[in-house]
């Protein structure tokens, strides 16, 4: 495998049109968490005009609703979750600066047109390794929606977060091209 | 009559609901480290290294494998010679997984189905009742997540596709998962009863240790061809392509009615969680 690029958000044009899918990233920086409800109230703020509870340009969101931090330690296991359960929502963030995406699992067409039009990329984290993700969250801050729970929108300081890229704004799909790899049928 | 107390159903339920959210089983850690010498994709084999890794660290410092630490599934054997004391049984066990959940620092994913409001604290519980002969009383915790239960199906086949019939939609349903329910993955599978008893069945055979094959010789074949199937799909760990898409396939098989033919496919991601006890 090729050295991991190391990279730190928010994210510009350049940075993301320099990756390829099956690179390993490193991300460091200031990321979002948001899952299920949190993109639903996000999109309908965006269709009703209104600011969002923070600045999506170049930002970068991770789908993940951590368990609770125990004594000592500033999250709980944090890894990614299934991604495509955000495909109805993600396009809107995309079109309004929306750089990059943290989950799991394969993304829809329109998402896919979206990332290719707007410049913005998809990286998979390891779904089921929720402890060992949890090591490079530095902080984390719950910035909006705190009745929401697991599902709050959280500010996470990661340092050296072990990523790939599944999408890249040429087109390409991991997830497609590693099976066909790998087929025996 | 032999009197257990609520309260020690109470605190054994928390126990488990922590246990079995941090410590991978033996069987799990076997079954992926045997999976790591399988796997040819040097990015799968990876991402395998670092599941194995991921379950030293959650037992070493009590985090949970998963963030998603799931709906809590419990199955409870009670002896008609046992009498709950000091509470109701449902009672007991629900207060379990609220202080399981809350003093193990789980994440609580219970929520509204219309307003998806979360109820807080992981509550309410899957009970499934078993009342068995004697006095004995056996309780198991199986913390299930929703991303690999999302993948799960069942169906009512017609009797005529027969042994293949089922193996085709099994091998289908788990090429449609793809990467969701993060693979590698356990395939439970249940053949027979009515439409419930299927998902049950298939709810049940992932509490068999991974691996272990079904007594009956020729569900056994089955297991195997179908694994063998699945593992030729490419799909990979975390569907990113390789040979290790399922660590096994356990069947759970009972007679159905000469009109039906129930299958229902539970998959489970490798966080295979659960945790028993007897009092």
């Amino acid at each position: 495998m090729k050295e991991p690029k190391k990279l730190t958000t928010p994210l510009t044009d350049d940075d993301v049109i320099a990756l390829k899918i099956g690179d390993t990233v490193l991300l460091s920086g200031v990321i979002y968490s948001a899952r299920d409800a949190a993109h639903r109230r996000l999109v309908e703020l965006i269709k009703a005009d209104k600011p969002l509870p923070f600045e999506l340009q170049g930002q970068v969101i991770y789908y993940m609703g951590p368990s609770p931090a125990p004594p000592g330690r500033p999250i709980g296991a944090a890894g990614p979750t299934t991604s495509y359960r955000m495909d109805p929502y993600a396009p809107t963030l995309i079109a309004h600066g929306l750089k990059g995406m943290i989950g799991k699992g394969a993304r829809n067409d329109a998402v896919k047109e979206a990332m290719q039009k707007h410049r913005a990329v998809y990286f998979a984290a390891i779904g089921g390794a929720g402890a060992l993700m949890s090591k490079s969250i530095l902080s984390a801050e719950v910035i909006a929606y705190p009745e929401l729970g697991p599902e709050a929108i959280r500010r996470l300081e990661v340092k050296d977060m072990p990523l790939v890229v599944a999408n890249d704004v040429h087109g390409g799909d991991l997830y497609v091209e590693g099976v066909k790899q790998y087929s025996r049928i | 009559m032999r009197e257990i107390s609520a309260e020690t159903i109470t605190e054994t339920v928390k126990k488990l609901c922590i246990s079995a959210n941090t410590e991978l089983g033996e069987d799990v850690v076997k079954a992926l480290e045997k999976a790591v010498e399988m796997e040819r994709s040097t990015a799968g084999k990876d991402i395998l290294k670092r599941l194995l890794e991921n379950a030293k660290i959650a037992r070493e410092e009590k985090i949970p494998i998963c963030q998603d630490t799931g709906y809590a599934v419990v199955f409870v054997e009670i002896g008609q010679n046992v009498r709950v004391v000091g509470g109701s049984l449902k009672d007991a066990i629900t207060e379990g997984v609220r202080r399981g959940y809350s003093e193990g620092y789980l994440r609580k994913s219970i929520c509204h189905c219309f307003s998806r409001e979360n109820t807080g604290d992981n509550t309410p519980v899957v009970i499934h009742y078993d009342i068995v002969p004697g006095d004995r009383f056996k309780i198991t915790v199986a913390p299930k997540g929703g991303g690999s239960e999302n993948m799960s199906r069942v169906t009512m086949l017609t009797p005529a596709v027969g042994v293949e019939g089922i193996k085709e939609f099994v091998v289908q349903r788990v090429k449609e998962s793809g990467p969701n329910p993060c693979p590698p993955t356990i395939v439970g599978v249940g053949i027979g009863g009515t439409f419930e008893q299927a998902a049950l069945l298939a709810k049940k055979s992932l509490l068999r240790p991974v691996g272990d094959p079904n007594p009956d010789p020729e569900i056994a074949g089955i297991e195997k061809d179908l694994l063998d199937r699945i593992n030729r799909l490419g799909i990979g760990p975390q569907g990113l392509g390789g040979y290790v898409t399922s660590l096994a396939v356990h069947i759970e098989m009972m007679p159905c009615h000469i009109a039906s033919l129930p299958v229902a496919v539970n998959i489970q991601c490798h966080a295979a969680r659960h945790k028993e006890a007897e009092l």
